[in-house]
């Protein structure tokens, strides 16, 4: 299990205001096996989230994963670190779908056949076998979400932080990526609205304002959320 | 959906050349088309272009379809040749602009991406000396080709956003959202980009 840490990190984001506080003075170790951000949207949960990869720059304090500090080496963490976004469709970048998973696997395997015998072990592995030649244009929503989270895991990452991964998908697509989740050895941090999804992580934060007000067991936290929603 | 940026599995002679041939082919066949004078080698290379094409495995009706609107373009671009300076010139111009296109939506569709990455990593390889990083010059080449049919995606998705709004003729309705979006999208992109660790 990876140790994900934050200390005394803050955010501020430059507007035409000025700068804003989009995250406070925040302190948190994670190490469990399945972590939920819950919170309103604009609350920050996004952006603690980012913090984990290196997306977004702490202004102050540090983020380090198993010690590696982000921003001294942010190529180290990102390859234990990998990111799933809400929308697929900017993450998935090559045009077809066996050639989006081969480009995660460009560093891990130079020979070209190798990398395509990689690629294609990691479709079947998520059940994308039969669209390896397929356009990702031509997918549907649920497919590019699976497509997505195959890209970011054929590399074998320890960690998975999905910011909303479920957002934009119907019930039954939104159950099955949610089981796919659920059903990964990699520690799991899910930024997500789905409090069903959120109740079945060991740990479970509610951001609010910029700052993580409730941090505790599922139940509770989600109760305290309801109440205040 | 253009074709363009779209590889098709085949067995054809095409799918089975090299992709560094097709790229050098391309690339001479892309001088070739310019340096020309006259309506008649911009017909001879449509006329190979069409050829090729069809020779792809891609079929003529889908082939229509994926350069439907440039042949439209290469209509008014003619029509304001046939103005401005002359039938034979319009004639060139229009073929010319055709050819290239059709001949490049053949490399795309007969050569998977990784090939074409490989192909330009090993030929700037060379140039790793003087502080060029062949694997992001390749990548920024197979990003261009993917954006042909993103922005495509992005402009049928504006129309449609315009036409909801009753704004269908309105060009500022179509054109600003369409800039907007393929910049937010590109951000998004390289966003994405830095998380799967592929620019690092």
């Amino acid at each position: 299990m990876s140790r994900l840490e934050l200390r005394d990190v803050t955010v501020r984001l430059p507007t035409s205001d000025g700068d804003v506080a989009v995250l406070g003075s925040t302190t948190l170790t994670l190490a469990e096996q399945r972590i939920a951000l819950i919170g309103a949207n604009g609350s920050g949960k996004s952006t603690l989230a980012r913090l984990l990869n290196g997306l977004v720059t702490a202004t102050t304090g540090q983020v380090l994963v198993d010690g590696i500090d982000v921003a001294a080496d942010g190529a180290a963490v990102r390859r234990k670190v990998a990111f799933c976004f809400t929308d697929p469709a900017a993450q998935l970048v090559m045009p077809t779908v066996l050639e989006d998973v081969a480009l995660s696997l460009r560093r891990h395997h130079k020979d070209k056949r190798q990398r395509r015998t990689a690629a294609l072990r990691v479709l079947e592995q998520y059940g994308l076998a039969a669209l390896a030649d397929r356009s990702v244009h031509s997918l549907s929503g649920g497919q590019r979400q699976l497509l997505a989270i195959a890209g970011v895991l054929a590399t074998e990452p320890d960690v998975l932080v999905a910011d909303e991964p479920t957002t934009l998908l119907d019930l039954r697509n939104t159950r099955a990526i949610g089981d796919l989740l659920f059903g990964l050895p990699q520690q799991l941090v899910l930024v997500t609205h789905d409090l069903d999804l959120a109740l079945r992580c060991e740990r479970v934060l509610l951001v609010e304002e910029g700052r993580v007000s409730a941090d505790g067991a599922p139940a509770d936290v989600v109760e305290t959320y309801r109440g205040r929603a | 959906m253009s074709l363009l940026g779209l590889h098709q599995p085949g067995t054809t002679w095409l799918h089975r050349l090299p992709a560094a041939a097709k790229l050098g082919g391309l690339l001479a066949a892309g001088i070739v088309v310019v340096a020309a004078r006259g309506p008649v080698s911009g017909v001879v290379a449509l006329a190979v272009a069409v050829g090729l094409a069809v020779w792809s495995g891609a079929g003529l009706r889908v082939l229509f379809r994926a350069v439907r609107l440039l042949v439209l373009l290469a209509a008014v671009l003619a029509a304001y040749n046939i103005w401005q300076r002359g039938w034979e010139r319009a004639v060139e111009v229009s073929t010319d602009l055709l050819a290239l296109v059709l001949l490049a939506t053949v490399m795309t569709v007969t050569t998977p991406i990784d090939e074409v990455l490989d192909t330009i990593t090993r030929a700037l390889g060379p140039l790793r000396r003087f502080g060029v990083d062949p694997e992001r010059v390749a990548l920024a080449f197979a990003l261009m080709i993917r954006a042909v049919p993103t922005t495509l995606d992005l402009a049928r998705q504006t129309g449609d956003a315009a036409r909801a709004r009753g704004l269908e003729r309105d060009p500022r309705a179509r054109l600003v959202p369409l800039v907007i979006r393929s910049v937010a999208h590109a951000r998004a992109t390289g966003e994405a980009l830095d998380a799967r660790g592929i620019a690092d």
